[in-house]
C-alpha cells in the first residue's frame, strides 16, 4: 500500500498554466475527489500523475518514490477514462485482463477477471465486444480493467461523465466500496458537486490550476475557503452581496439592502475592508413582517420542485437572490412583497479583493 | 428512409447503367480480344461472334511469339514474376518503414516533423522523368543498376508518402486514451503499438498498402530505365509485342488480362478488411 503525494507540481502550455503548485496527499485506502470547474486543471493533473505527460516542475510520489518520468507502465496505476478507452477489437473479457499487465499468466487471469467482473456485475456480457455494450457496461468494463491489478494508485477521470442518470445514482453508492477495495490511493475527477460529496473522503477544490480547499465535503459547504469555492457548492448557488462591515455596540453589522443585518459579534479583529457576505439560500427565512434586521424585497418567481421550493428574489436595491424553502412552508407567490432574515451563524464574509473567506467571531477559524 | 421520386429512380438507374458501360465495356472488350486472332480483331465491322481462341495465352505462357516474320522469343512470365516480386517487395518494404514512421508523425511534435512529412509527400508531385536522369546517374555509380533491390528502392518514392499519409490519417483519427490505457494497464510502448495501434489502423494499413501496390503494379518509366529485360515488370514488357511484323493485338488483350488478375484478386481479397474497418467504430463513447 503507497501513499500518493504531490508536491507543488506545476505546468505550463505557453500562457495556459493548468497547475500551479499544486500538493495533495492521498492516503492509501482514501478517496479525494478533485473537483472544479471545467478547464480548471483537473484532467491535466490525473494525466501528469499518469504519465501522458511530465510536470514542469514539483515532485509526484508513490509511496515516497518519484515517478516522474517514469514509464506509465511502471507506476503502478490504474486509470479509467471519461471516454471509457477501451479496445474496440478485443472481447470485455480480453479488456478486462489486459489490466493485469504482461505478466500475468493466461491460466492465472481468468478466474481474477471472473471475480472482478462478478462483482461488477458485467459477468454475463465477458464475451461482447464494446461495441456491443451500454456505456454504463463500457464504463464498469473500463472499471474492472483498472482495478484488476490492484494498482497502488486509481485515477478515475470523470467516470460517470457518459454515463445516463439512474446508472449515476447506483454507481454513485457503489464506487466507494468498490474503490476501497483495493486500499489504493484513489484520486476521483468530476464537475458534478453532488458526486464529489456522494463519493469522496475528502474533496481538493482545483480553481484556474490552484487548490482553493481540500477538506471534506461537510467543511467545505459550511466553511467554504473562498468565494470561489463557496459558488461551486450548492444549488441553488449561495448568495452574495457587496458589503462593508461595520462594528456597532459590541456587533458586527453591514447593511444589506438598505437594512441593518447581524453578522456576528465585534470581538474579533474588525475586516476593514469592502467585503462579500455570503448566504446560502436554505438559510433565508422568508416573512410579512417588517423589522429592523429583515431585508424588504419583491418575490420575481417561484420555482416548485419535489423537496424544495426555489423562490427568486429581488432586494430593494436590486440585487437578485435566491432562497429554497420546503415545499410546504408557507411563501407568497409572485409580485408579493416580503422581507428576508437569517441568521448570523449563516453570513459568510469573503474579502472582496483576495476572496478569502474572513472568520466570524461567533464561529471557529477556518480550516 | 428518404423517398425518391419514379422519374428519379429511373434516372438514377440509366446513369449507373451508363456509367458501368462507360467504364467496364473497354475492359470488357479487351477480354473478348484476348481469345481472338489479330485477323479477327482487325476485321471491319468488328463482330461480337468469333470462334474462341487459346492462341494468345499459349503463346504468352510458352513464351513464342509466332509472328508473319518468324517466332519471337517473349518472357512475358518472367515480366509478370517481376511485377510481382517488385511490388509485393516495394508495398512490404514501404509498410515497415511507413506505418512506425505515419505513427511517429501522429503522435508526437518534434522538430521538423510537418517538414519531414511533407517533403516525403512532395515527391509525390515531382514528374518522375525529372528525377530519373539524376537517379540513373547515381545508381550506376552505386552499381544498383538493373537490381531488384535498386528497383524495390526507387518504388519507396510512390508507396512510402501514400502510406505514410493515409495510416497517419488513421492513427490521428483514434483517440490516445486508448493506447494510454493499454500502457497504464503494464504494458510497454512497443506492444501498445503492436497490439492497439496497428490492429485498430488495420483498415487503413489494409488500404494504403493496396492503392500502392496498384501503383507500384502499374508503374512504367522508373522501371523502363533502371530495369533491364530480365529485370522488367509486366508494363514495360508489353512493349515486346510491338514487333517488326505489327503489333499483335490479341497477345496484348491477353497479356492486360493476366496482368490485372493480381490487383483485382487482392483487391477482392482486401476489400473484406476494407468493409470491416468501418463498423469498429466503438471507441467514442
Amino acid at each position: 500500500m503507497a501513499r500518493l503525494e504531490l508536491k507543488s507540481v506545476g505546468k505550463s502550455f505557453g500562457a495556459a498554466r493548468p497547475a500551479d503548485g499544486v500538493s495533495l496527499t492521498v492516503e492509501p485506502g482514501e478517496i479525494v475527489v478533485v473537483f472544479g470547474p471545467s478547464g480548471s486543471g483537473k484532467t491535466v493533473l490525473l494525466r501528469m500523475i499518469a504519465g501522458m505527460f511530465e510536470p514542469d516542475e514539483g515532485e509526484i510520489l508513490v509511496g515516497g518514490r518519484s515517478i516522474v518520468g517514469a514509464a506509465p507502465e511502471r507506476r503502478g496505476i490504474g486509470m479509467a477514462f471519461q471516454n471509457f478507452a477501451l479496445f474496440p477489437h478485443m472481447t470485455a473479457r480480453d479488456n478486462i485482463a489486459s489490466g493485469l499487465g504482461a505478466r500475468a499468466a493466461a491460466s492465472d487471469a481468468a478466474p481474477r477477471v471472473e471475480a472482478i467482473s462478478r462483482l461488477l456485475k458485467i459477468e454475463h456480457v465477458l464475451g461482447h465486444a464494446p461495441r456491443e455494450l451500454s456505456n454504463g457496461q463500457k464504463q464498469r468494463t473500463a472499471l474492472a480493467r483498472a482495478l484488476i491489478g490492484y494498482p497502488d494508485v486509481l485515477l478515475l477521470d470523470d467516470p460517470l461523465r457518459n454515463v445516463d442518470a439512474k446508472l449515476r445514482y447506483e454507481m454513485r453508492l457503489e464506487l466507494p466500496n468498490l474503490l476501497r477495495r483495493g486500499a489504493a490511493a484513489v484520486l476521483y475527477v468530476t464537475q458534478d458537486y453532488r458526486e464529489a460529496m456522494a463519493i469522496a473522503d475528502r474533496i481538493a477544490v482545483l480553481v484556474d490550476g490552484r487548490l482553493e480547499q481540500v477538506a471534506s465535503a461537510e467543511q467545505i459547504y459550511v466553511t467554504p475557503a473562498s468565494v470561489a469555492v463557496a459558488r461551486l457548492f450548492g444549488d441553488p448557488s449561495i448568495n452574495l452581496a457587496e458589503v462593508t462591515p461595520f462594528a456597532e455596540h459590541g456587533t458586527l453589522s453591514a447593511m444589506v439592502s438598505g437594512a441593518k443585518v447581524r453578522l456576528g459579534s465585534a470581538d474579533g479583529h474588525l475586516p476593514d475592508c469592502p467585503c462579500w457576505l455570503g448566504v446560502r439560500p436554505e438559510d433565508l427565512v422568508i416573512s410579512v413582517s417588517a423589522s429592523e434586521d429583515a431585508i424588504p424585497a419583491h418575490i420575481l418567481a417561484v420555482t416548485p420542485m419535489h423537496e424544495k421550493a426555489v423562490l427568486l428574489l429581488r432586494l430593494s436595491d436590486g440585487t437578485e437572490w435566491l432562497t429554497a424553502l420546503p415545499p410546504d412552508a408557507p411563501h407568497g407567490a409572485a409580485n408579493d412583497a416580503v422581507f428576508v432574515r437569517f441568521a448570523p451563524e449563516a453570513a459568510l464574509l469573503f474579502d472582496r479583493a483576495t476572496g478569502l473567506r474572513i472568520g466570524l467571531s461567533h464561529r471557529r477559524q477556518a480550516a | 428512409m428518404e423517398h425518391v421520386s419514379l422519374a428519379g429512380r429511373i434516372f438514377r438507374g440509366v446513369a449507373l447503367t451508363l456509367i458501368l458501360v462507360f467504364f467496364m465495356f473497354p475492359i470488357f472488350w479487351i477480354l473478348l480480344m484476348s481469345f481472338q486472332t489479330n485477323e479477327q480483331i482487325l476485321r471491319i465491322p468488328p463482330r461480337i461472334y468469333f470462334e474462341p481462341t487459346l492462341a494468345n495465352y499459349e503463346a504468352l505462357i510458352s513464351g513464342q511469339l509466332r509472328t508473319a516474320a518468324g517466332n519471337l522469343q517473349i518472357s512475358f512470365m518472367r515480366n509478370l514474376f517481376n511485377s510481382f516480386v517488385l511490388s509485393s517487395a516495394a508495398v512490404v518494404l514501404a509498410l515497415l518503414l511507413g506505418v512506425p514512421a505515419a505513427y511517429a508523425f501522429a503522435r508526437y511534435k518534434f522538430r521538423l516533423g510537418e517538414t519531414i512529412a511533407f517533403t516525403l509527400l512532395s515527391f509525390r508531385f515531382a514528374p518522375p522523368l525529372l528525377v530519373l536522369l539524376p537517379l540513373s546517374l547515381y545508381y550506376q555509380q552505386l552499381g544498383l543498376n538493373d537490381t531488384y533491390f535498386g528497383i524495390v528502392w526507387v518504388y519507396q518514392l510512390i508507396a512510402l508518402p501514400l502510406i505514410l499519409w493515409i495510416v497517419r490519417g488513421y492513427f490521428e483519427d483514434m483517440s490516445p486514451d486508448i493506447e494510454h490505457a493499454y500502457r497504464l494497464a503494464g504494458h510497454s510502448w512497443r506492444e501498445a503499438f503492436t497490439r492497439i495501434a496497428v490492429p485498430l489502423a488495420g483498415p487503413g494499413i489494409a488500404a494504403a498498402g493496396l492503392l500502392s501496390f496498384i501503383f507500384c503494379w502499374n508503374n512504367f518509366v522508373f522501371a523502363l530505365i533502371l530495369a533491364s529485360a530480365d529485370k522488367q515488370p509486366v508494363t514495360v514488357g508489353a512493349l515486346a509485342f510491338v514487333t517488326a511484323s505489327g503489333i499483335q493485338y490479341g497477345q496484348i488483350a491477353a497479356a492486360i488480362v493476366l496482368s490485372v488478375m493480381p490487383t483485382l484478386l487482392l483487391a477482392l481479397y482486401a476489400q473484406r478488411y476494407l468493409v470491416e474497418g468501418l463498423s469498429l467504430g466503438a471507441v467514442k463513447g
